[in-house]
């Protein structure tokens, strides 16, 4: 498994790895979407979602596009599990499309754990760290 | 007395009188930080929770201290239990991260004028039928469905709202904050993304820490103010702890993320991102006020209605039985109010963040039936520890710009109290403490197990002797709907 949570004193921290950043970015929107399902390998794809976001950097990006998930889980009821995304970084400048891919949130279905209210700037990271890359934050829940 | 806190650090707490520690300011700090607290709640007080203090403390325009309640614990940006005023006239800033995601999140409690004895063997039908009524945890939605005109009516109405469209009672206003609606809100001000969050959300509790209890009075501490709030040992309480749902979550995102790329415009440097705030007295600043209003009424909304949802329950079970709210606080929010500093009425904008109101006896926004008495406080514990009525002081004015504390406050991170307790174990040991508990997920159950929380008897006290607040009554739990 590339994700996992961290500890946090109130909330939950999530964290993707991958060879890039775009793969560690997928998993840290699979680490956040585990609060809502405990089973993501049960998420059906029968719904499609198209996601664009653009930040300052690599760390404002993954806040936004985590945020832009979480937007997209509470107007459209859609719980998701799996993820691709593309990454452009630029100098000042970061941009990002992914298309995300899920089902109507069922609570009969879906074992969820707790609601996530945001993604915060709280030990935001966006690192290659031992040869991988790590793209994590807390999520306020 | 001046006794060196023990956990060494560059600037430490040191303690000014008894159950008030300070850190004196050092590098940008503008003013000291400050926390009240006992010897205990502050050895076992996160690191964090010091070195945000201090970063609050050098925010621009701030006035007096940076605070912290005896409950605080680390946040975003701003320690949660942290309260800290600014001066519009002199550079003040507002900070979405010191309001926090759920603004207006906060507590309303009914008195039920029957005993919590009355009960009998239907406390599982009654708690059966509240988890049944009461919309709660993740995608079932809320009671109420909106348009978007409508919401924006809720947005500037908050619970008087509410009451117009029949939910619960005009005379329910007069013991809300703000009389039910929050002056200045501007529902224009919110952004398009933040109401879709929200058309099917009014009516619904949440998850996390939000609950619906049944309570009963376990000890009074002060007779005159529980006559005043019509309480006595052994009476059933109904309380409700939730906020302004998917709307408030989305607006404090969009400001954090817009307040931490105008903050340098504005020559202000944030040594967090999380911390990203600009001046009250920017366009800004006085876009964020108007949105973050208008999240206030919508948490107001949301109580009232499921209030009223509350008092439908009641009705099947106890046709004759009148629920009559207590007071509804709100303890994540900034409000404009005049305090005296340094002898002078100033008018501050004041960040509580899991901090509660609390004004003394006599002030003009304490309801005339309570206004001898002081306001009632309302902390929430967790489902397997006590609550506490509390009431405001005159003190509290000097203290703490008239705060007092929001719940137990968190010991223990959700992933560790995975780890020592399971959902179903947990809900059959505390049956067998003659609680019950309806909930819609077992695992966030776990992560809410009262172990994982301060011992919330010894914040209540703390806040009393520092004189934030006193205790008026003690409640425990009988019943619990878990979102």
């Amino acid at each position: 498994m590339a994700w996992e949570h961290f500890e946090h004193a109130a909330d939950v921290g999530v964290r993707g790895r991958g060879n890039t950043p775009a793969r560690a970015f997928e998993e840290a929107a699979r680490a956040l979407f585990s609060l809502l399902s405990a089973d993501l390998a049960a998420i059906r794809p029968s719904v499609e979602e198209r996601v664009a976001c653009e930040a300052a950097n690599l760390e404002e990006l993954l806040v936004a596009f985590l945020n832009e998930l979480l937007f997209l889980f509470d107007s459209r009821r859609v719980v998701f599990g799996r993820f691709e995304v593309a990454i452009e970084d630029a100098p000042g400048r970061a941009r990002l499309t992914a298309i995300a891919r899920g089902e109507p949130f069922d609570p009969r279905r879906h074992e969820f754990t707790v609601l996530p209210k945001g993604a915060t700037f709280t030990a935001l990271e966006v690192a290659r760290r031992d040869g991988e890359w790590v793209a994590q934050c807390v999520v306020d829940v | 007395m001046s006794t060196e806190h023990a956990e060494g650090s560059a600037a430490r707490f040191h303690e000014v009188e008894p159950n008030v520690w300070q850190i004196e300011p050092t590098g940008a700090m503008r003013v000291p930080g400050r926390i009240f607290a006992s010897r205990d709640l502050i050895d076992a007080l996160d690191e964090k929770v010091r070195e945000q203090l201090a970063n609050v403390a050098a925010l621009p325009g701030i006035v007096g201290a940076s605070f912290a309640m005896p409950d605080a614990h680390w946040g975003y940006g701003f320690p949660i239990g942290g309260v800290a005023a600014f001066d519009p006239d002199r550079g003040g800033v507002v900070s979405a991260g010191g309001v926090g995601f759920d603004i207006s999140c906060g507590v309303r409690t009914f008195t039920t004028g029957m005993k919590a004895a009355e009960l009998g063997d239907r406390l599982e039908t009654v708690a059966h039928d509240l988890y049944r009524t009461v919309p709660a945890g993740v995608g079932w939605g809320g009671a109420v469905k909106l348009t978007v005109p409508e919401l924006d009516e809720a947005l500037a109405g908050g619970a008087r709202w509410a009451v117009e469209k029949g939910w619960g009672e005009a005379d329910d206003l007069e013991r809300i904050e703000e009389g039910g609606r929050m002056p200045g809100a501007e529902p224009s001000r919110v952004s398009r993304r933040a109401k879709e969050r929200q058309l099917h959300e009014i009516g619904s509790l949440g998850s996390g820490n939000h609950y619906l209890e049944l309570q009963v009075v376990e000890h009074v501490y002060d007779a005159e103010a529980a006559a005043a709030y019509r309480l006595s040992e052994g009476d059933l309480l109904v309380t409700i702890h939730c906020g302004s749902r998917g709307l408030g979550h989305q607006i404090g995102t969009e400001f954090l993320q817009r307040f931490v790329s105008v903050a340098p415009r504005y020559g202000i440097t944030l040594p967090d991102r999380e911390l990203a705030c600009a001046p009250i007295r920017s366009p800004e600043g006085e876009e964020y006020l108007g949105a973050m209003r208008a999240a206030i009424n919508c948490a107001l909304a949301n109580r009232q209605v499921i209030g009223a949802l509350v008092r439908k329950v009641f009705a099947r079970h106890f046709p004759s039985v009148k629920l009559r709210l207590l007071y509804d606080v709100s303890h994540n929010t900034c409000k404009a109010e005049e305090h005296e500093v340094d002898g002078k009425k100033r008018l501050l904008f004041v960040h509580r963040k899991g901090a509660t109101r609390a004004f003394g006896p006599g002030h003009a926004e304490v309801p005339l039936e309570y206004r001898g008495v002081g306001q009632p406080v309302l902390i929430g514990g967790t489902m397997g520890t006590a609550s506490y009525v509390l009431a405001g002081t005159s003190l509290s004015e000097s203290r703490a710009f008239s705060s007092s504390c929001h719940g137990a406050g968190r010991k223990m991170s959700r992933t560790k109290a995975k780890t020592m307790w399971q959902g179903k174990p947990l809900i059959r040991e505390l049956a067998e403490k003659g609680i019950v508990i309806k909930s819609h997920t077992a695992k966030g159950v776990a992560e809410e197990a009262p172990g994982a929380y301060k011992d919330v008897d010894e914040v209540a006290r703390v806040a009393e002797e520092a004189g934030l607040s006193r205790r008026v009554a003690r409640v425990l739990p009988i019943a619990c709907v878990k979102g």
